[in-house]
């Protein structure tokens, strides 16, 4: 069937830069196109965040103050060891113990990689020191734990290994000894189906979406005046949401409600309807808040299929938080990474050449790639990547914020630096060069403006023991998006406006885009507008991962909106006794154009209807002129441009980030407010992941030395630079909000630029992440070795 | 955490009646069943309590007790600070900000603004060390009976340089080694009444003396106060701290320094490390140096190098030593 479609003109382009119109070819049922920001009430707005009093105030009910009628608490035994056949279990003494209503034994693992293992055990392979065994169901937490200790579980114990490098080694114990597969999560961690392992290493996977290897390398490298060859490590990043991740199943003998702290209501609800073989329509998740998401909540996990057992035996709801031990254990991380680049350059700057072999650990799990950012940010012709997964007996990484591209970015835009260094050309006109991407030149240029960049001095040159320095990283990040998202509108004639869809807000502000949006096309105010979501009830959402979900669910509740509008204007027109054409909808009034004394409140409107309510409902449409891929990777792309001014003391090794101008876009900005919100975050968790996280693993014994937020070192107040967001316009005419995300480009060059700043402060580059004192101390040769090396 | 009885004593008498055992005793694997312990600020023994390392029965709470909140200053005896004053309360203090610069810097700048509104100075001192194998129950470590130190060939970044050979842990107290700079006493009060006053160095304990301990605390004796000698006129303190954050952490390295200054010249000076040992540290080669000396540049550099001269530092933390000699320099020279 021909969808009907109609010509209409759109803005294009960056204001002050290169604002044009487009025309693009629409559906006839879509709206007119929205002109720029600044012409419009609600929308590009500073609004304040939809819920922000509950939360603030401690009303807002995450999963975690979820409380219902018998509720019981659930609870995890986990291996001690991390490598072990399990031989026996006997749970007797839990099972016979007061106030315990349900036991269940785990007979799979639905986290980290799938073996293709036909040999039967009884019970799955400890793999990791954390992993989960079985679960029990008490009146309480404390008596649930109280259980837990008189499990009585017989291991077999087996050669373990968790360093990355041991890990490589031939010899070494192998986690996997078959070869795995993994399907990958809507967080957007990138898995090459099919690969071979050998020993703990498997691939390489030479390809990304954006295609394969280009070219003659060793062509490249011949043509190369420049050749700069470097290895850039990264460290294992845990997830520390202040939610941790977790549920309240209430089975209710297949009836089933599970309240979720998650960045997907829809994967939650197909992962429990898989595993308990039930109806999708059987299984309704909720998430009203969810206290933060990064990448690790997209499915049902380990812990939500516990509790939806102990729920099912016990016959009674169930709650199931992790603790923050299990969180750093369990819960999921950004892989490590040890990545070797090689560079290849002409003199006046154009890449020649450029070849990545990267090895990484996603513990038990796959997905350490280090992105396509390599591939895909400069034009350079003779390209190749090899990106291995290394197992190793530790918890199953995850997506976290721009899976892979954080860790690619650190290589790429320190060996992008050396080279700018290397020619003696300023770091930003270099990128003028290599770099095509027009949003990102435009960055570079407001962005230098507002940092007051200028060359920097030669590196190390500032006098003194105390050193300044300055840095600039880019990122580039792909326009992500999921058509199978629906929002459906009910208006009532008591003059409610509802905003329905199962998207999930995992505190992004969702929910207040949603209201500005729907705000916006009926001429009301963002306090007109309720916005129920995070529902499975409602039409399916996209899943908060990719930075996908703005520009997925903002174009159908705006079209649904405005068809809700044509309704309206119908029964407008009829008591104005004029043309739809003649009316328009302004801050709450129905209005006639060509005599805006005739006009009729809104609330009038919708008390004329024939029911007493009237629903529209839309799904995404396709892109505007079409995609780039498939119909999940649109043109056009979330770039950003990141500046960082540090301090390091080269005495103590201390570095201080003192400010960082980001320099990002979104297609059109939907709310300022939630955008620098969005940003600062982005940044924050940038200078934490450059200077602070690390999980430390004890390689004797396997276990995580620092599972706790005491060691596990997180920024405070002290650690965060003042910041200064540049946010630039950039319309693509794709749809008909022509806004996208931002979650994840925010995170992406932090890390990158702060290197970059710490080297020119020091005159010293520093190769390995983070950049602790240790490290500053070690660069700058002040370190004596200690004879044991 | 196991379930436990929870007492509210009104006074150090009825308070030592209720306890018959020490949170150390309750960590060890042989720990006998039914132990009562004090709790002051609760920020030590919950966490041991948490991770499961220490079970007592009974949690023996001092925090209501007048006499340990009293501050009392004799001209004679100094300074008298009750156990159970806070380290947001000596961070106020106008006296101690005056007199005990240094304590004054290390109570304002341990932990957070909560912590520090709960921790008191008894509990602060009588600590147990943060050493993550020490604080897991999957390491059967050497001050919990076995013989293995597991950070002597595995993650050590944050552990000891000096004095590690046995247990290389840490001292998790900062407000000790500014205590100690200030030659303070530590009133202890056992059973009916009987007080002792000991010296800083008395009371904490090194591993190799008892491995089970860091202080002499036994069963039935609670710290009642702490005396900081009266200070005289060309006294002067400084402490720094240096942690990897600037905002709530634990200290890589710390450093008190208290002396008496002749003009610029160093007549008497006591210098106390911290994050250094399994117990805070008077580093004489760092007084020796320092002593009788015009304190600049130099001397101060010659002073914090002597300090460290004997360092021992273990796979990873060898870049404490020259953070060492930094703060050490440092401190000397903020005096001036």
């Amino acid at each position: 069937m021909m969808m009907e479609t109609k010509k209409i003109k759109l803005p294009h382009g960056i204001p002050d830069y290169n604002l044009t119109e487009i025309e693009r070819e629409i559906p006839t049922n879509e709206p007119p196109a929205w002109p720029v920001n600044n012409e419009l009430k609600v929308v590009g707005k500073r609004i304040n965040r939809t819920g922000a009093l509950a939360q603030v105030t401690g009303t807002a009910t995450f999963t975690a103050d979820v409380l219902l009628s018998g509720m019981l608490y659930g609870k995890m035994l986990r291996a001690e060891f991390p490598h072990a056949k399990i031989t026996s279990i006997d749970p007797s003494a839990a099972e016979n113990y007061p106030g315990v209503f349900a036991v269940h034994i785990f007979d799979n693992m639905i986290e980290g990689a799938n073996p293709k293992d036909t040999e039967q055990h009884d019970y799955p392979e400890v793999k990791y020191a954390g992993q989960p065994i079985l679960g029990v169901a008490a009146i309480s937490d404390e008596v649930a734990e109280e259980a837990l200790q008189l499990v009585k579980v017989g291991y077999e114990y087996k050669d373990f290994v968790v360093d990355l490098d041991e890990a490589r080694k031939e010899g070494s114990p192998v986690v996997f000894t078959t070869d795995v597969d993994q399907e990958a999560s809507d967080g957007g961690e990138e898995i090459e189906e099919g690969l071979k392992s050998q020993g703990n290493v498997r691939g390489p996977s030479e390809g990304s979406f954006y295609g394969g290897p280009r070219g003659d390398l060793e062509k490249g490298f011949t043509e190369a005046d420049i050749i700069i060859e470097r290895t850039y490590r990264t460290q294992v990043q845990t997830h520390v949401p202040m939610e941790t991740h977790g549920v309240v199943v209430d089975y209710n003998k297949g009836d089933v409600t599970v309240y979720a702290s998650t960045q997907s209501t829809k994967g939650v609800r197909n992962d429990f309807a898989d595993h308990f073989g039930l109806q999708k329509s059987k299984v309704r998740v909720i998430a009203d808040f969810t206290g933060g998401g990064f990448g690790a909540k997209h499915g049902l996990g380990n812990f939500g299929v516990m509790a939806g057992h102990l729920s099912k035996k016990s016959g009674r709801p169930v709650k199931l938080m992790l603790d923050r031990k299990e969180e750093h254990i369990s819960a999921g991380n950004r892989p490590n990474s040890i990545q070797y680049m090689k560079l290849g350059a002409i003199r006046d700057g154009t890449l020649s050449a450029l070849s990545l072999v990267s090895y990484g650990t996603a513990g038990v799990g796959l997905g350490a790639g280090v992105g396509h950012i390599a591939q895909a940010m400069y034009e350079c012709p003779n390209f190749k990547m090899q990106q291995y997964d290394v197992f190793t007996n530790a918890g199953p990484g995850a997506a976290f914020r721009a899976p892979g591209n954080v860790q690619g970015a650190f290589a790429l835009e320190q060996i992008i630096d050396e080279l700018a260094v290397k020619l003696n050309m300023d770091q930003l006109r270099l990128r003028d060069v290599i770099d095509k991407s027009t949003i990102r030149k435009v960055e570079r240029q407001r962005g230098a403006k507002l940092f007051n960049w200028s060359k920097p001095e030669k590196a190390g040159s500032d006098e003194g023991v105390i050193k300044k320095g300055v840095g600039v990283a880019q990122a580039h990040w792909p326009r992500f998006i999921n058509l199978d998202s629906t929002v459906e509108i009910r208006v009532m004639r008591d003059g409610a406006v509802e905003v329905r869809s199962a998207v999930q807000d995992i505190g992004t502000g969702t929910k207040t885009i949603l209201a500005q949006v729907v705000a916006e096309e009926l001429g009301l105010n963002v306090e007109d507008i309720t916005v129920l979501i995070g529902d499975t009830l409602f039409p399916i959402g996209p899943s908060s991962g990719g930075s996908i979900v703005t520009g997925s669910i903002t174009p159908p509740a705006r079209n649904a909106a405005y068809e809700i509008k044509l309704k309206l204007l119908d029964i407008a027109a009829g008591r104005l006794e004029t043309e739809t054409e003649n009316i328009i909808t302004k801050d709450g009034f129905f209005i006639m154009k060509d005599n805006p004394d005739k006009k009729l409140h809104f609330k009038d409107v919708l008390s004329r209807m024939r029911t007493e309510q009237i629903t529209a409902t839309a799904s995404r449409s396709d892109d505007y002129g079409g995609f780039l891929n498939g119909t999940w990777l649109g043109y056009g792309e979330l770039g950003s441009v990141q500046f960082a001014e540090v301090t390091v003391d080269t005495e103590t090794g201390f570095i201080k980030v003192d400010r960082v101008v980001a320099a990002h876009s979104c297609g059109r900005p939907l709310n300022m407010a939630q955008i620098e919100s969005q940003v600062n975050g982005g940044i924050i968790q940038g200078v934490a992941y450059a200077l602070y996280e690390n999980r430390v693993m004890d390689k004797e014994t396997g276990h995580q030395m620092n599972a706790n937020i005491d060691f596990y070192k997180m920024p405070y107040s002290f650690e965060i630079p003042e910041i200064e967001i540049e946010m630039i316009e950039d319309y693509g005419a794709r749809t008909s909000t022509d806004a996208t995300g931002i979650g994840e480009p925010a995170n992406i060059a932090t890390a990158a630029a702060i290197a970059n700043a710490v080297y020119n402060a020091i005159g010293i580059r520093i190769y390995d992440l983070p950049i602790t004192p240790a490290r500053v101390l070690a660069a700058l040769n002040k370190v004596k070795k200690n004879n044991d090396e | 955490m196991n379930k436990f009885s929870f007492f509210e004593a009104t006074s150090v008498e009825e308070a030592l009646e209720q306890v018959n055992s020490t949170v150390s005793a309750t960590i060890q694997p042989n720990a006998s069943p039914g132990a009562s312990v004090l709790k002051a600020g609760g920020i030590d023994l919950l966490d041991l309590m948490k991770e499961g390392l220490s079970k007592p029965e009974k949690l023996v709470s001092i925090n209501n007790i007048p006499q340990l909140k009293e501050i009392t200053f004799d001209e004679k005896k100094g300074l008298s600070l009750g156990a159970g004053i806070t380290l947001a309360e000596i961070s106020a203090n106008a006296r101690i900000k005056a007199d005990y610069f240094a304590l004054h810097q290390a109570a304002s700048k341990a932990a957070t603004p909560q912590i520090r509104n709960m921790a008191t100075l008894g509990g602060n001192l009588a600590q147990r060390t943060r050493c993550w194998y020490f604080r897991s129950k999957y390491h059967e470590c050497y001050r919990k009976g076995s013989s293995t130190c597991f950070a002597q060939i595995g993650e050590n970044e944050y552990h000891a340089i000096l004095v590690n050979a046995d247990c290389a842990s840490v001292h998790a107290s900062s407000l000790a080694t500014a205590i100690m700079a200030f030659d303070a006493a530590i009133e202890i009060t056992g059973k009916e009444g009987k007080v002792k006053i000991v010296s800083m160095n008395e009371f904490f304990v090194s591993p190799d003396v008892d491995r089970k301990r860091e202080t002499i605390l036994e069963a039935g004796e609670i710290i009642t106060a702490v005396i900081l000698p009266k200070v005289k006129e060309n006294m002067k303190s400084h402490y720094i701290k240096m942690g990897e954050r600037e905002s709530n952490d634990w200290p890589l390295a710390e450093v008190a320094v208290v002396v008496e200054l002749n003009g610029e010249k160093c007549k008497k000076a006591n210098i106390v490390l911290g994050a250094v040992a399994p117990v805070p540290l008077v580093s004489e080669s760092a007084i020796e140096a320092i002593k009788g000396q015009t304190i600049n540049e130099q001397t101060a550099r010659a002073a914090s190098i002597a300090a460290m001269t004997n360092a021992t530092p273990l796979s990873q933390n060898a870049y404490k030593v020259p953070i060492f000699e930094t703060i050490i320099k440092r401190a000397l020279l903020a005096l001036l």
